[in-house]
């Protein structure tokens, strides 16, 4: 943004832990580490502790006794929020309603006394950043959603705060305005450049924003890597059925084969006896029965447009999805043969 | 609206405006009238004014329930957030205490404010054995202040409580992560959120005030509340016109800070909401 602003700062969990004065233990030691300018999402399913784990970075909890938070090379786990100088973006947008959108996004400004004709031009580059100069003088109650939402960013960035914590921010809008704002704040990180952490349980937004994904469960860092990481390699069966749709084949290993009910597939790459592999719905395709060495039946039929999605049964442990965007007729009750792309089966932690 | 419908609905409008009619209207322009039936005609409204009595009786009324009203809301606001905000063993039975003055009539107060501080009260009894100096004060104006303080308290600290609880707790989040210390945060989020229910609260305190009358009569104080004026005027002197005429006065006082607050009240929630 600007030159006197320092080279984007890196984030660092030590052992960060967190057991609420009720007793409830909402996280487990976790060490996560954030290069600066990196955006990192933390994905999990509701109550799993994303929100815990940003608001001990922000300084609004204090990780249990041993935990430590590292802005950069400085020690912040004792400063208090207002020391830390952390961005925070609320998915209830958290405006205040008793003043305007100028008043607002000039708020940090103010109570850090920065004189009032710097304020003002800083908050102008706030308002075009954002592209909601027209809105300046309405007052919060007047404004659509989205157009809070922007305020809100505008109001976070605009005391130039060393990292960016946002808490679902889009989570609270239609599905239009999501995908739109989501692009928008995907290029307002990059252009800033600034260390960014992001909470989500909505999948396709932690694929689009993050760098990094940090797919958390109860409290425990399951798995963390990039988008394509999480999606291709899952960790384990948890990570795999939380990003997108998996299918899961369980079978038995010998003679450089993995059999199953219903068929078998060659697998090399691992001694053991039992194990499980996993492959993603758009990275197999039904075939005629001859052609394949998977058979199973056409439970169910789903038309979705650009692309068909097909149930199988009788493959495996339970029901095998399957998505095309061939135009073919799919017959419910017919056998079809499964073919699976064999550059797209991982093994996996069966485990859930 | 379709025009039909006007029949029914002044059908049953009719208990009400009979109801305000008979006992709000009627007795109300009777009063005015009696306020010009004197030997002085309607300007004994303006006698008040006039009259040294009156009028310091008029002004202290209004200078106690405006410093009660403050103090009051003062009080609750800082007590109203902290037991809002902390649970601790003894918050409960705290809260029914504070609350518990509601039910007491003035004659029962007054009487309170004696055993805290009249003769024979508490304060003194602690002052002389530790100072050795008298502390009467149950019938002077800091008596009387104590009184309505303590009836006052009850009726500010449960609004105030309600709006507390339904502040934002992301609002003072986000105003601290803008780097905003507590006291900017109390001034910048806290209090324009209180704002509505510290005014309408703070009204009702003061039209409380203004119209006590057991609390003044107990403590038999020398200075006289405009009710207490206005019931020597009534019951000793037999002067229906000037007491008349000060009742109407007390209320329209009353009625007109009950209005401003209000219509300030209202576009700070309409700001608010
Ligand atoms: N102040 C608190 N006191 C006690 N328990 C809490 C408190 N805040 C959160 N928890 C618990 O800690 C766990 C993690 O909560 P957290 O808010 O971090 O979840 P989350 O991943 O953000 O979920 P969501 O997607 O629903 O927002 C939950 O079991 C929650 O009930
Ligand atoms: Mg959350």
């Amino acid at each position: 943004m600007t030159s006197d602003q320092e080279v984007s700062t890196s984030i660092r969990l030590e052992a960060c832990a967190k057991t609420f004065d009720d007793g409830t233990r909402a996280l487990e030691p976790i060490d996560l580490e954030i290069a600066g300018g990196e955006t990192v999402v933390l994905l999990g399913p509701s109550g799993c502790g994303k929100t815990t784990t940003l608001r001990i970075i922000a300084g609004l909890e204090a990780p249990d006794p041993g935990g430590r938070v590292l802005f950069g090379s400085d020690d912040v786990t004792p400063l208090p929020i207002e020391s830390r100088n952390v961005g925070m973006v609320f998915q209830s947008y958290a405006l205040f309603p008793n003043m305007t959108v100028r008043e607002n996004v000039a708020y940090g400004l103010m109570v850090r006394n920065v004189p009032k004709p710097e304020r003002a031009v800083r908050v102008g580059e706030m308002l075009a950043m954002m592209h909601i100069e027209e809105l300046a003088d309405r007052r919060i109650d007047q404004l659509s959603g989205g157009q809070r939402q922007r305020v809100a960013l505008a109001r976070a960035i605009a005391v130039r705060p060393r990292v960016l914590l946002l808490d679902e921010p889009l989570t609270a809008l239609d599905a239009s305005l999501r995908e739109r704002l989501r692009i928008e704040i995907n290029d307002l990180l990059r252009s800033l450049g600034i260390t960014a952490v992001y909470v989500t349980h909505d999948q396709g937004e932690a694929m689009a924003i993050g760098d990094r994904i940090v797919v958390m469960r109860k409290g425990v860092v399951a798995q963390i890597g990039s988008p394509k990481d999480i999606y291709y390699r899952p960790a384990n069966a948890f990570v795999a059925d939380f990003i997108g749709t998996s299918n899961r084949l369980t079978g038995h290993l010998s003679n450089g084969a993995l059999s199953f009910q219903g068929g078998s597939i060659p697998w090399q790459r691992s001694e053991a006896a039992e194990l499980t592999v996993m492959f993603r719905p758009q990275d197999a395709e039904i075939v005629a029965p001859t052609e394949a060495q998977i058979a199973g039946r056409i439970a169910n039929v789903y038309f979705l447009g650009d692309r068909t999605k097909i149930i199988l049964e009788a493959i495996g442990q339970g029901p095998i999805v399957v998505e095309t965007t061939a135009q073919a007729d799919f017959v419910i009750g017919s056998n079809v043969g499964l073919k699976i792309n064999p550059d797209r089966i991982f093994e996996i932690d069966g485990e859930t | 609206m379709k025009h039909s419908e006007y029949p029914r609905l002044i059908l049953l409008m009719l208990p009400v405006a009979i109801v305000f009619l008979a006992f709000f209207l009627l007795p109300m322009a009777r009063l005015i009238l009696i306020g010009g039936s004197g030997e002085n005609g309607f300007s004994e409204y303006l006698s008040i004014f006039h009259t040294p009595r009156h009028f310091e009786s008029l002004v202290s009324t209004v200078l106690l329930s405006a410093a009660v009203t403050i103090a009051a809301v003062i009080i609750s606001a800082v007590t109203g957030v902290f037991l809002e905000r902390n649970r601790f063993p003894g918050r409960e039975v705290l809260i029914s205490m504070l609350t518990f003055p509601l039910a007491f009539p003035g004659v029962v107060i007054g009487f309170l404010v004696i055993m805290l501080a009249g003769r024979q009260g508490l304060a003194n009894e602690i002052s002389q054995a530790l100072t050795g100096s008298r502390l009467v004060f149950a019938y002077s104006m800091a008596g009387l202040f104590t009184g309505y303080l303590y009836f006052s308290i009850p009726r500010v600290i449960l609004t105030i409580m309600a709006a507390a609880e339904k502040l934002d707790p992301a609002l003072e989040e986000a105003a601290r992560s803008l780097g905003a210390s507590r006291w900017q945060v109390i001034r910048d989020v806290i209090l324009p959120a209180l704002k509505p229910a510290l005014i309408a609260s703070g009204a009702i305190a003061f039209a409380t005030a203004m119209g006590a009358f057991g609390t003044a009569f107990t403590l038999a104080t020398n200075i006289d509340v405009l009710p207490m004026t206005i019931y020597t005027e009534f019951t000793l002197n037999a002067n229906f016109a000037t007491a008349a005429a000060l009742s109407i006065v007390l209320g329209t006082i009353t009625w007109l800070a009950l209005y401003i607050s209000r219509s300030i009240a209202g576009s700070t929630v309409a700001a608010a909401a």
